[in-house]
């Protein structure tokens, strides 16, 4: 968000890493057809981010660590 | 803040409209330039109002989209350009936020989506509102899950030559021991979690993001993320000061306060 000037609190005072952001925006949120966006959907969004943070940041490692509840 | 009114103006045939919350009608808030600097809007619907922008549909519509949406520096810039959007509206009042790329063609489309979906919304608000997201990731500590680098068994191979066994069974040792240290991490973040979660309202788990997304060497065992009173924030903050203290086994780091995202979804059809 921009810092404007207009003394409104800012929700982050750091730089939000992009990875945390789109844990959040391609993971999160309410998930509504759009007349556009049609098809692009949960999975294909979680796809489609982790293919493009793959091919700029080279192979994943396993991901298997998760704790669960 | 003053009000603000809504911009919105007919769409032309080529544009469409860039969603990136749902709000509260009666909500103030001041208008920012959103994604490719489109002037944001909203759309009114009865009690709700859909926070949107004009975009291109040369460059956002779906084919472009699904293109577009592989290319990180497109992805980042659109990821930013969404938060900023929706954490602007989320300082004037409650704000369910959209998943990132929902587009429509008209303005009738976008109000239709409201209409339809109004329970729902409704449904959401009354669990977000008043409340903040924050994140807690956890990272096992360096010291205790690294083994030691290759090249120091290497050497100490070659220094113990006709003792293979020995080298096994300290290699053995060593990874058993690097086991255990990751069961006490993991262990520990499980309390962590559970501990956090009793000051907050609803909780998620994200995946573990790699170390290489991440930047950090240690690996990261638990992405929590917490839905919290906005009044009880400080009480959070101090539970993952006070769990940073008491886990060494883990590194905690605190994000936040975010917009709902993980905490919005409402089973809403188009």
């Amino acid at each position: 968000m921009t810092e404007a000037a207009t003394g409104s609190p800012a929700i982050h005072e750091d730089p939000i890493a992009l990875v945390d952001l789109l844990d959040r925006v391609l993971a999160g949120g309410v998930v509504v057809a759009g007349e556009v966006t049609l098809t692009i959907a949960d999975v294909d969004m979680v796809t489609i981010s982790l293919r493009a943070l793959v091919t700029s940041v080279s192979a994943l490692g396993s991901q298997d660590m998760s704790i669960q509840p | 803040m003053r009000p603000w009114k809504p911009v919105m103006r007919a769409v032309a045939e080529d544009m469409g409209l860039w969603a990136y919350a749902v709000i509260n009608a009666s909500t103030p808030m001041r208008s920012v330039a959103g994604i490719a600097g489109g002037m944001v809007g909203t759309v009114v619907a009865g009690d709700l109002a859909a926070v949107a922008s004009p975009v291109d549909l040369a460059d956002y519509g779906e084919d472009a989209l699904r293109r577009n949406l592989e290319h990180l520096p497109w992805l980042e810039a659109a990821a930013r350009a969404h938060h900023g959007v929706i954490a602007e509206a989320a300082t004037a009042g409650a704000v369910v936020p959209l998943r990132l790329a929902t587009v429509y063609r008209t303005e009738a489309g976008l109000a239709g989506m409201l209409v339809r979906n109004r329970a729902d919304f409704h449904l959401a608000f009354d669990r977000i509102q008043g409340r903040s997201e924050w994140g807690v990731k956890a990272y096992a500590a360096t010291a205790t899950v690294t083994s030691r680098p290759a090249s120091q068994a290497t050497t100490e191979l070659r220094s113990e030559r006709g003792s293979g066994a020995q080298y096994l069974s300290q290699r053995k040792a060593r990874l058993a021991a690097s086991e255990q240290a990751r069961k006490v991490a993991v262990a520990s973040a499980r309390d962590v979690h559970a501990m956090l979660s009793s000051v907050s309202v609803a909780t998620d788990l994200h995946q573990p993001q790699d170390p290489q997304l991440s930047g950090r060497r240690d690996r990261m065992i638990m992405n929590g993320t917490y839905l919290v009173d906005d009044q009880a924030s400080s009480e959070f903050t101090a539970a993952v000061r006070d769990a940073a203290v008491g886990s060494p086994a883990l590194q905690l780091e605190l994000t936040g306060p975010w917009p709902p995202y993980s905490f919005a979804a409402v089973a809403a059809e188009g």
